[in-house]
């Protein structure tokens, strides 16, 4: 099966370059993987119809129980000599009606091997995909390559309507699955689940039924859809894909029609389509027209006889599917026929066809005959049936049932002849049309598929043997003690007089259609599925633009707003409507933390309403500082001392890029209603998550984690366990957040307008210039080289002795302090992100002294390279571990005798912490010299709205 | 067992009021002041919800460990910290480029957005629109 379906894929994936070099040949070949699929299903029919089902499972993810599960069983045998058999001669038709179609030839070919996996899935998943792929399909094959924009709305209402059916659809099986246990339809219809959410699944399994076979209310895609190729409709929209809904309906039946809603709904809206969709069929002029809301009365009564649960009923369906599958396909092909020889399909202006094209008008007229249910045709077979079913049927409603069906079949018989008269019959005061010759190659088709309503219906052993290991499952209910056979003569009963009735009748109707017509113009307009289709989907999108009109403003304020607004109005009433239990309630832990508190509290106080740019700064440092005083205060010098490093470097980047902004904010400030909600709007939000805080805190935490880490800290090496948490426990979160942070840096630094250029990297004086002539050779204690050089190109009156001084003093020992905190980290507060930024206040202090000429930094690297190293070692001392056949991120340690000063331990992370010091150290100097180079940069830098309007592009 | 801290939970409440107005306003720099300080906010409630002080969690031995303070949000904080920094910086960075190109660093409102709302009218009245954007003075259009 999985090799069959592989084949139609492969061979369709070579068609479109077969198709222009070889017009016919390439559906000659198209045709031959259904052909392979027929004749591999005759091979098996004896032993399946026998009972011996055939399965196959390809398991592509068995990790996640993933598997395609495909069986072929009596049901699904029917279906793929309907799918592959009629599928095959329409390829086949095409050779002559549309050659060199390669994209067609393709999607066709495609479709029938999907079609062929969708009615051998065995599992609900599984078939929903195919199902969505042959919506996908006939999406593609409705809208054509590039035809007018009918095409693509009808091709777009057949995609929504089949999708949206199909989403339901999908639903249906997660609950049905969920329900059962199983999603494997054989083991569902083995074991029907019950009761709980069943009957939902059931609906929302029957809509999507419902949409795919077109049935009212959805049925106003189907008729739509005919702007697709003759063909294509003859295939996907009469014999294959709606009667994938169909064969849904017929798999479930057996496990879910004493379910709820399943028996009232499948009859209720299947005989209602059936006879309301007939009556439509019968006003058309166009006969494709005609015979496609013919299909949509056919599915009607196919969803209802499938649905109803009964074993006549059921082989009814069956007989009708087959029959329904030949005719119809058989009659989409004829019109082909009609349109490509004279020119038209409008009935009003053809005459006398049926005397120039013989074959054809017999061919048809068998079909329609067949369709209208005449001896001893297959129509007939399954219109008695159906008849028998429905008058005995062991539930209530049968003799409504009895009724529509003789209804519709009653319309079907006038369509039927309406059909035949149309195309073939001489009208009066119609001049006569003059078809042109008739290809052989397109009859034969329809002859070999008009042939089988005779050949099923004469022998109807051969129909019946095929179609009863199916109608005797056991889920499907005996009406009466009476085990129904198929035959064509089961003497004069009720359901053959009914039947005769109903022909005769239909005759009459076809014969009074000019007084009929009279009457029904005057009878109101039944309510149109198309206009239901058309209103829903304007209210849509009226409704889609009327919501972004009023939701989407454009300004970002608006927006925080109403995300702050939900944040408050959702999690903080759902707090607020369960209180916690009140934690014991304590002032203060530390007395420390009061005056720490009021220096935050005090400083947010003139951070909101500061107007100075640089005022605002140094506040947001206080609240920053302060809030490192509290890290302390709770137990976390890490913090702290991060906090500290972290805030001080920022107050100097923002000084040095407020030189350049004006001192003032602009806009000053809002309004002062705009003031009053924002300051609403954040307190409400800020009380909401000290609200959260106190309830969290009073949630209380389970502590087996972090006393784990406690415990197990020594371990790694490290005695600090935050060290220890972030070089080795989530040494991954930490690879990742050093990454984040090189990327912020590059975006910096770009944007603030640095060039890296090897050219603008000057490294210190060589020995050459003439500085450092200037001090070689004096005295050995004196310095070779000055310090500082850069300082020495300020203006005299820029300079600080006294900062040059500290400075000159200071640099080296903080950055021995910096490799301290490194390897400190260990043991104390301290790491590599702490020793990083230690180092690069280093670099910031000569930085302020240098000033204008801070790019003179006397280093051999650049700071590029000095991140990405830092980068690339902490990721190399991860991965190491590999190599060793370890785990990623594995740390090792072990003891180093050297000598003189005794043992060493050493443990491997410390050099991946190595590695984030040289990265937040590079980080640092990057953004300093970026920060330079946009002084320099922003000097020549005209704002935009001041260039002139040529240089602005 | 829990106890509450109410002093810790002013202080939370308070960085996140005075962030989230901050964040509400329409000048870049107070909204990049208002990330700063909703950090700062974050990381404090992290710790705070981690449960109560204790000793810096320091092994030594023959401690108790249930003395320490809890590491584990310390980790996550000090991971924010620098993160927030690294945000920080790049914001910065965007509010005077912003500076540099439009001669303000303001958010105004975007017209793009406004003018969704409004394609049905556009597509019943034929030709579209001419867009406002060409009378902002300095709007960001491209460049």
């Amino acid at each position: 099966m999985l090799a069959l379906f592989a084949l139609h894929a492969v061979v369709a994936a070579f068609l479109p370059w077969l198709a222009a070099r070889a017009p016919r040949a390439a559906w000659y070949v198209a045709a031959l993987p259904p052909l392979a699929a027929v004749g591999w299903a005759g091979w098996h029919t004896s032993a399946v119809l026998d009972g011996r089902t055939l399965n196959e499972t390809l398991s592509w993810a068995p990790a996640l129980n993933l598997t395609i599960e495909l069986r072929l069983d009596p049901l699904s045998l029917l279906m793929v000599y309907v799918v592959s058999g009629v599928g095959a001669l329409v390829l086949l038709y095409c050779a002559r009606y549309l050659p060199g179609a390669g994209r067609e030839a393709a999607l066709l070919l495609l479709f029938a091997g999907v079609m062929f996996g969708l009615v051998t899935a065995d599992q609900l998943i599984a078939l929903y995909v195919f199902w969505e792929l042959t919506s996908v399909i006939s999406f593609l094959l409705i809208s054509g390559r590039s035809e007018g924009s009918d095409h693509r709305r009808a091709a777009e209402q057949a995609l929504l309507t089949t999708a949206a059916g199909g989403l339901a659809m999908l639903f249906g099986f997660i609950l049905l699955g969920a329900e059962a246990g199983t999603y494997r339809v054989s083991e569902l219809v083995a074991d029907p689940p019950s009761g709980g959410l069943t009957w939902l699944a059931a609906t929302l399994i029957l809509l999507g039924a419902f949409a795919k076979s077109a049935q009212i209310p959805f049925s106003a895609w189907l008729p739509a859809a005919m702007v697709a190729p003759t063909p294509v409709s003859a295939y996907l929209h009469a014999a294959a894909m709606v009667k994938a809904g169909v064969y849904l309906v017929a798999r479930l039946t057996p496990a879910l029609e004493g379910v709820g809603p399943w028996r009232p709904a499948v009859l209720a809206v299947g005989l209602t389509t059936m006879v309301v969709a007939a009556w439509r069929a019968l006003r058309q002029n166009d006969l494709k027209l005609l015979i496609a809301y013919g299909t949509v009365s056919e599915l009607g009564m196919l969803i209802a006889l499938l649905g109803a649960g009964t074993r006549t009923s059921a082989l009814a369906g069956e007989e009708m599917l087959l029959a329904h599958a030949a005719f119809k396909s058989s009659l989409f092909l004829t019109v082909g026929v009609v349109e490509k020889t004279t020119g038209t399909r409008d009935l009003t202006r053809l005459s006398g066809v049926g005397r120039r094209l013989p074959l054809l008008a017999v061919a048809a007229t068998v079909s329609a005959a067949s369709m209208a249910g005449l001896p001893p045709l297959v129509g007939y077979l399954g219109k008695e049936a159906a008849f028998d079913g429905l008058w005995h049927a062991p539930f209530a409603g049968g003799v409504w049932a009895v009724a529509g069906m003789a209804l519709g079949s009653l319309l079907t018989v006038a369509y039927s002849a309406r059909f035949v008269w149309g195309a073939f019959a001489r009208k009066p005061g119609i001049p006569e049309t003059e078809p042109g010759p008739a290809a052989l190659g397109l009859l034969w088709p329809i002859c070999l598929l008009a042939a089988a309503a005779p050949v099923l219906g004469v022998w109807y052993a051969g129909t019946a043997r095929l179609v009863e290991p199916y109608a005797d499952t056991p889920g499907l209910m005996v009406g009466e003690g009476h085990a129904y056979a198929v035959k064509l003569w089961h003497g004069v009963t009720a359901p053959l007089v009914l039947s005769v009735t109903m022909i005769v009748l239909g005759l009459v109707l076809h014969q009074a259609r000019l007084p009929v017509e009279r009457v029904r113009r005057r009878m109101p307009r039944l309510p149109d599925s198309q206009r239901g289709y058309d209103l829903t989907v304007h209210g849509v999108d009226h409704a889609a633009t009327w919501l972004t009109r009023h939701t989407q403003v454009g300004s970002l304020p608006f927006y925080l707003t109403v995300l702050l607004v939900t944040v408050v109005a959702v999690p903080g009433g759902t707090l607020l409507s369960h209180p916690p239990d009140w934690p014991e309630v304590v002032g203060w832990h530390s007395l420390m933390e009061l005056p720490l508190g009021v220096v935050v509290l005090s400083a947010l106080g003139g951070l909101v309403v500061a107007r100075h740019r640089l005022t605002a700064v140094l506040l947001v440092g206080a609240v920053g500082y302060g809030v490192a005083g509290l890290f302390l205060v709770q137990g976390a010098p890490d913090l702290a001392l991060t906090q500290f490093l972290v805030e001080t470097l920022t107050l100097v980047i923002f000084v040095l890029v407020l030189r350049r902004l004006p001192s003032n904010f602009t806009p000053e400030r809002p309004s002062s209603r705009g003031r009053l909600l924002r300051a609403g709007v954040a307190l409400a939000a800020g009380g909401c998550v000290a609200y959260f805080a106190v309830s969290a805190t009073a949630a209380g935490n389970s502590l087996e984690l972090s006393e784990t880490i406690v415990e197990r800290a020594p371990e790694t090496g490290a005695y600090n366990a935050v060290n220890a948490l972030l070089v080795d426990f989530r040494a991954l979160d930490t690879l990742g957040e050093i990454s984040v942070l090189l990327v912020t840096a590059i975006g910096a630094g770009s944007l603030l307008g640095y060039r890296s250029s090897r050219r603008q990297w000057p490294t210190g004086p060589r020995d050459g210039s003439r500085a450092a002539r200037a001090f070689r050779g004096i005295h050995w204690d004196v310095p070779r080289e000055p310090w500082l050089p850069e300082a020495d190109e300020l203006p005299r009156r820029d300079r600080s002795l006294l900062l040059e001084v500290v400075v000159r003093a200071l640099f080296p020992a903080v950055l021995v302090l910096s490799v301290y905190l490194l390897f400190a980290g260990h043991y104390r507060p301290g790491g590599g992100f702490a020793g990083g930024l230690v180092a690069g206040q280093a670099f910031t202090l000569r930085y302020l002294v240098g000033r204008r000429a801070e790019a003179a930094f006397p280093l051999p690297i650049t700071p590029r390279a000095v991140a990405g190293g830092g980068l690339a070692l902490a990721a190399l001392v991860a991965l190491a571990p590999l190599a060793f056949g370890r785990p990623p991120l594995y740390s090792a340690s072990f003891e180093l005798a050297i000598p003189l000063l005794g043992d060493l331990k050493v443990v491997t992370n410390v050099f991946f912490d190595l590695g984030v010091y040289l990265l937040v150290l590079g980080v640092c100097l990057k953004l300093l010299f970026a920060l330079a180079q946009a002084r320099d940069a922003g000097d020549t830098l005209v704002p935009y709205h001041e260039r002139p309007r040529g240089v602005r592009g | 067992m829990t106890t509450l801290d109410l002093v810790m939970a002013l202080v939370v409440g308070g960085l996140f009021a005075a962030g989230f107005y901050l964040l509400l306003d329409r000048s870049l720099m107070r909204v990049l002041l208002g990330v700063i300080v909703l950090g700062h906010a974050a990381n404090l409630l992290l710790l705070l919800t981690g449960g109560p002080p204790g000793m810096p969690p320091v092994v030594a031995e023959g401690d108790d460990t249930e003395r320490y303070a809890d590491p584990l949000p310390q980790a996550m904080a000090l991971t924010a910290i620098v993160i927030t920094f690294g945000i920080t910086t790049l914001l910065l960075a965007l509010v005077h480029r912003a500076w540099q190109l439009d001669g303000h660093d303001e958010v105004r409102d975007d017209v793009e957005d406004r003018r969704i709302g409004t394609v049905e009218d556009r597509e019943e009245s034929g030709p579209p629109l001419p867009t406002d954007r060409d009378h902002e003075p300095g709007g960001g259009s491209g460049r």
